[in-house]
C-alpha cells in the first residue's frame, strides 16, 4: 500500500471512525458519499465501541506477502455492536476454535510493514473478548 | 493537587517458560528458577510491538480516566524498543487514542527507567498548569541475545498512565532521582542486542541506584519503610527487587503484590510501571505507594503517591493486571518464539 493512501486511512483504521447519517442515523463503515439507507450526504463523525461479535469467518493458511509468519489466522466479518460490519484479521488466538457469534474486541495491532526499510503500518485487529 | 487520573495495562498472551530456553541451550533451569526467581516472560505476538503495546494500554486508561482524549496536551513513550529509529511513536500513540492535532510528544529512552521519565515528566508538566492531561507510557518487547542470561528475562508489557489535577486516583506526594554515568549496560547503534557488565550490573549499578533514590526520597520527606502500605521496584529479575526490599527494610506485604517478574519477566520499561499498576489494582483509598524505577546508564526515579477514595469507583472499567498476567495465557515452544521474535533467517 502507498503511505499516502495509509496516512489517509487513518482515522478508520487506528481509531474505527464511521459516519453516523443525520437524518436517519444509518452508520456507514468505512464512510460513503451519501447513506445507503436514505440517500442523505449529511453525516456526522462517531466512534464506534469496537465491540461485535463474529458474523462469519475463515481461516487463511496460504497467506498473501507479508502475512507469512502467521498462518494459520483468522478472517472474518464482525458485526459490531453499532450496526457495522467490518472485514478484520482475528487474531491471539487459535484460529480453529473460533465459531460465529463469538465476541470480539477491536486491538491496535500492526498490520504489514513496507519490507525492513518502509514504514510500518497499524491498524485495527479483532481478538476473542476475554475481559484481558 | 497532581496526580493519577487513569491507568492501564496491556501483556501481550504468549509465554515461554524457563525450561523451554534452557533445554534449547543447554543450561540449568533451576539455576535459573531458583537464583533469579524466574519461571516464564511474556511473549509479543508477530504483529504487536511497543507502539500496539502502549496504544492497548493507553485505552485502557483511558477507560479509567473518563476524559476526552482530546483534553491530553502531553503524550510521552518511554522505551528502549520503539519500532523505528526515526519517527515518534508518540505520534502513532496520539492519532490512536484520538489526542491529536493538539498535543506535545516526545520519546524517551533511558533502559528500563523511561518509562518512569515520563511519569516524571507529565506529572510535573500538569502540576506547572501547562497542559489539563498528560499520558505517560512505558513499553517494551525487549530481546535478549539468544543464549545470553537476558534471554530468559526480557519480555513484553506495557503500562500507560494519565496525569491531571482533579478526579485524581492517586495523589502525588514527591518524586527524587539518583542518577550517575555507570555503564552496566547498553546498546549501540545498529546493534540488534544489547550488551551488559555481568555481575557489574548489581552492587554498582541496579543496588546502588535504588537505594540512593529511596534514601533520598525517604531523608527528603521524613519518612521511614513501614509509612507505606506498598512499594514497587524495578525488576530486572525475580531477585534483585526481593533483595533490595529487604535490605531497605520492607516487608514481602509491601512488595509482593507489585512483584511481577518471575511470570512475567523484565518489560524494562514496562516494568515498574506494571508493578505500580497490579498495586493500584488492590490498593484501598489513603494509602501510601513508594514505587522506584532503575535504568541502566544508571539512574533511579521514586515517587510516592497517595491513593484517593476514587480509586475503588475506577478500578473495574478495564481489565486488571493480574488478569493479564494469569488468565488466557497461550504457551509457546523455543521454535515459535524465535519466528515471533524475528530469529530465524528467512528469505524475502
Ligand atoms: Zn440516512
Amino acid at each position: 500500500m502507498q503511505v499516502p493512501r495509509y496516512w489517509r486511512e487513518i482515522p478508520k483504521r487506528y481509531r474505527l471512525e464511521a459516519a453516523q447519517c443525520k437524518k436517519c442515523h444509518n452508520i456507514s463503515f468505512p464512510e460513503k458519499f451519501s447513506c445507503p439507507e436514505c440517500g442523505s450526504q449529511d453525516f456526522k463523525t462517531i466512534k464506534l465501541s469496537g465491540k461485535g461479535k463474529i458474523s462469519t469467518h475463515t481461516i487463511i493458511r496460504i497467506a498473501p506477502e507479508g502475512f507469512n509468519d502467521q498462518v494459520p489466522y483468522g478472517m472474518g466479518i464482525i458485526e459490531m455492536d453499532e450496526g457495522p460490519r467490518i472485514m478484520a484479521q482475528i487474531t491471539d488466538c487459535d484460529p480453529e476454535k473460533l465459531k460465529t457469534g463469538d465476541r470480539m474486541i477491536y486491538q491496535f495491532r500492526r498490520i504489514r510493514e513496507d519490507g525492513s526499510t518502509g514504514v510500518i503500518m497499524y491498524a485495527y485487529k479483532f481478538v476473542p473478548d476475554v475481559g484481558i | 493537587m497532581t496526580g493519577i487520573v487513569g491507568y492501564g495495562t496491556k501483556i501481550p498472551r504468549y509465554r515461554i517458560k524457563v525450561e523451554e530456553i534452557a533445554k534449547v541451550w543447554g543450561a540449568d533451569a533451576p539455576t535459573y528458577k531458583r537464583g533469579l526467581n524466574l519461571n516464564e516472560k511474556s511473549v509479543p505476538a508477530p504483529d504487536e510491538d511497543c507502539a500496539t503495546l502502549s496504544v492497548n494500554a493507553a485505552l485502557n486508561a483511558l477507560k479509567r480516566a473518563e476524559i476526552d482524549p482530546a483534553d491530553i496536551g502531553a503524550v510521552y513513550v518511554g522505551s528502549e524498543s520503539h519500532p523505528y529509529a526515526v519517527k515518534p511513536t508518540g505520534t502513532i500513540v496520539s492519532e490512536a487514542i484520538g489526542a491529536c492535532p493538539y498535543v506535545h510528544t516526545a520519546d524517551l529512552e533511558f533502559a528500563c527507567k523511561a518509562g518512569t521519565e515520563g511519569m516524571f515528566i507529565a506529572l510535573n508538566l500538569v502540576k506547572s498548569g501547562a497542559v489539563p492531561y498528560a499520558l505517560a507510557i512505558g513499553a517494551d518487547t525487549s530481546q535478549g541475545a539468544p543464549g545470553d542470561a537476558l534471554e530468559y528475562s526480557a519480555a513484553a508489557g506495557a503500562a500507560a498512565f494519565i496525569m491531571g489535577t482533579d478526579n485524581l486516583i492517586a495523589e502525588l506526594k514527591d518524586t527524587h532521582c539518583f542518577m550517575t554515568d555507570t555503564p552496566d549496560f547498553w546498546r549501540r547503534e545498529y546493534k540488534h542486542y544489547p550488551e551488559h557488565g555481568g555481575r557489574f550490573t548489581g552492587a554498582p549499578a541496579y543496588f546502588k541506584h535504588v537505594t540512593g533514590a529511596v534514601d533520598a526520597i525517604l531523608g527528603k520527606t521524613n519518612m521511614k519503610p513501614d509509612d507505606f502500605k506498598y512499594v514497587i521496584f524495578h525488576q530486572p529479575n525475580g531477585k534483585f527487587p526481593v533483595l533490595v526490599a529487604k535490605k531497605l527494610g520492607f516487608t514481602e506485604q509491601q512488595y509482593l503484590p507489585g512483584l511481577l517478574s518471575p511470570t512475567l519477566g523484565n518489560t524494562y520499561s514496562g516494568s515498574s510501571p506494571m508493578g505500580f499498576a497490579a498495586t493500584l489494582d488492590i490498593a484501598m483509598p489513603g494509602e501510601l505507594i513508594l514505587l522506584i524505577s532503575y535504568g541502566s546508564g544508571a539512574g533511579s526515579d521514586a515517587f510516592i503517591f497517595e491513593t484517593t477514595k476514587r480509586i475503588e469507583e475506577v478500578r473495574d472499567r478495564a481489565p486488571k493486571l493480574k488478569t493479564q498476567l494469569d488468565e488466557h495465557k497461550i504457551y509457546i515452544e523455543y521454535g515459535t518464539y524465535a519466528k515471533f521474535r524475528k530469529k530465524i533467517l528467512v528469505p524475502n
